[in-house]
């Protein structure tokens, strides 16, 4: 992306604002504006056992995650002599979805593993425990769409609480088209109905993508403008992040208040009920 | 000074502390002409460094600390010790027997695995294993107390300036406490109430580690617990 197209580009977008207001004021099935996220709740130190971890609910996604490491590498012989490796285990629940799914590992999981891994290593310091792993687990409890960018947040915060050295948090939020228009964060009608859905992960201080992922249809000009839009998203969703981190290390550290959730800024109906009719 | 914090504040990860030129303290990078935390943590600016203590962190070992370490595997001349750091460390016989070596010896006699124990960082060899002696006073096996574990960082903390913490819980408690830097903590008293209290207290520091005042509401706490014991 130069800078130079991006100018050229706003000027001649300016007739057509009237048709921006149009899509501004459009609601998607399940309430939202085109560019509101759904409600996200994390929780930070659920698990006892493991260094660190998270609970995330981005609308009806519930999503537990675990840290464990930096720790012996086992197999030893998979372990790298300069820096560590950083392992990550997307799973999904058998009653996660509708129908029941099989517990054994899908292709899909094992692709979301790798995902999620490339998307969090260029965050991580990994020369610092050369022969050791961190593992990353990730068990989706209730999926609804997105889960991938649920789990890349809940493992990035679930990373700094188990003390590992990180340049950045990482972000992630998705964007996606459904009846020619661009939505941010879309839930699981739209994944299914869209006609294109592009995961990006997103380190908001360092200012880098570091997972960009697409399927479906998009022109050039869609895909610059949906790339936007999902660094927007994901920095909404850092601030959640970061309020979370905030809350769980607080100077006054309040045990009894509820964490802090993301808010839509004009929380209109409830959605919830709207989407289980469909 | 370009600080983007007030001293003291809680940061997070890429957070960017300092922009200039500075050194780089604890848990901190630098990209180019900017200092970013790596840690969640309170920042500190020092006129010529800035740092981060770590509210959450692993063990880092380093030469000259003492820990409280597990046997985990007995190898040929070695043990091979968990401290809770990413690598286990390593303690050859030279550094647990005091005599001169002989082929009759039995390694377990003088550490079997499950023992615990408490000893001492000599040297971080090549590959930056720990290795470590139980050579030297206090160090040696642990028989009896029971563990309590913390985030290592917070260690100094528990210990306070020149010990005035720990000297208090030792003093009100009358239990003993042996410190590892590894967040390890061995407390043995002459009774289950006693050895309790310490482990209330030590939570309570823990949560607490980043707050000022702590000594006089630590003070002040266990007056509380032993007022409810009696």
């Amino acid at each position: 992306m130069s800078k130079k197209p991006t100018i050229k580009k706003t000027t001649a977008r300016k007739p057509r604002t009237k048709k921006a207001d149009k899509a501004t004021s459009w609601k998607r099935n399940d309430g939202r504006a085109f560019d509101e996220l759904r409600t996200i709740k994390i929780e930070i130190g659920v698990l006892p056992n493991a260094d660190g971890s998270a609970y995330i609910e981005v609308g009806r996604n519930k999503i537990l995650c675990g840290v464990f490491g930096p720790r012996e590498m086992h197999p030893k012989h998979q372990a790298k002599p300069n820096e560590a490796v950083l392992r990550c285990r997307y799973h999904m629940a058998p009653f996660s979805v509708d129908p029941r799914r099989s517990p054994a590992p899908s292709r899909r999981d094992q692709e979301i593993s790798m995902v999620m891994r490339s998307a969090l290593e260029p965050a991580v310091f990994l020369e610092r425990y050369p022969r050791a792993s961190i593992d990353v687990y990730v068990e989706v409890i209730e999926a609804d769409g997105g889960t991938r960018c649920a789990s890349i947040n809940a493992a990035a915060v679930a990373l700094v609480d188990a003390g590992i050295p990180m340049k950045d948090l990482v972000a992630a939020c998705a964007v996606g088209k459904i009846e020619d228009k661009l939505i941010v964060d879309l839930g699981e009608y739209e994944d299914k109905k869209g006609q294109s859905d592009m995961p990006i992960a997103y380190m908001p201080k360092l200012n880098k993508v570091t997972l960009l992922q697409m399927d479906g249809i998009m022109s050039t000009d869609e895909v610059e403008k949906a790339l936007n839009l999902g660094i927007e998203g994901c920095k909404k969703v850092y601030e959640v992040q970061r309020e979370a981190l905030k809350k769980k290390y607080g100077i006054e550290q309040p045990q009894d208040k509820p964490p802090k959730e993301y808010q839509p800024e004009e929380p209109e109906e409830e959605p919830k009920t709207e989407e289980g009719q469909q | 000074m370009n600080a983007n914090f007030q001293d003291r504040d809680l940061v997070l990860p890429g957070d960017i502390l300092y922009e200039g030129r500075i050194r780089t303290g604890e848990n901190t990078y630098r990209n180019q002409d900017q200092v970013y935390a790596t840690h969640l943590g309170l920042v500190n600016y020092s006129p010529d460094n800035v740092s981060v203590v770590a509210l959450s962190a692993g063990y880092n070992p380093l030469v000259g600390d003492v820990v409280i370490g597990e046997v985990i595997d007995i190898d040929l001349g070695e043990w091979k010790i968990d401290i809770g750091a990413q690598i286990s460390a390593v303690m050859g016989i030279p550094d647990a027997v005091d005599r001169p070596f002989r082929t009759e010896y039995i390694m377990t006699r003088v550490l079997d695995i499950g023992d615990t124990l408490f000893a001492k960082i000599v040297d971080l060899d090549r590959r930056r294993t720990p290795v470590l002696s139980i050579l030297g006073p206090g160090l040696g096996r642990l028989n009896d107390g029971f563990i309590i574990q913390i985030t290592p960082s917070k260690i100094p903390r528990l210990i306070g300036k020149k010990g005035s913490m720990i000297n208090l819980i030792i003093r009100e408690t009358g239990c003993r406490i042996v410190i590892g830097q590894n967040g390890r903590i061995l407390v043995s008293g002459s009774n289950r109430e006693r050895e309790e209290m310490v482990a209330k207290v030590v939570t309570k520091i823990e949560l607490e580690a980043h707050t000022s005042g702590l000594t006089n509401r630590i003070q002040e706490y266990l007056r509380q617990l032993k007022e409810r014991s009696r």
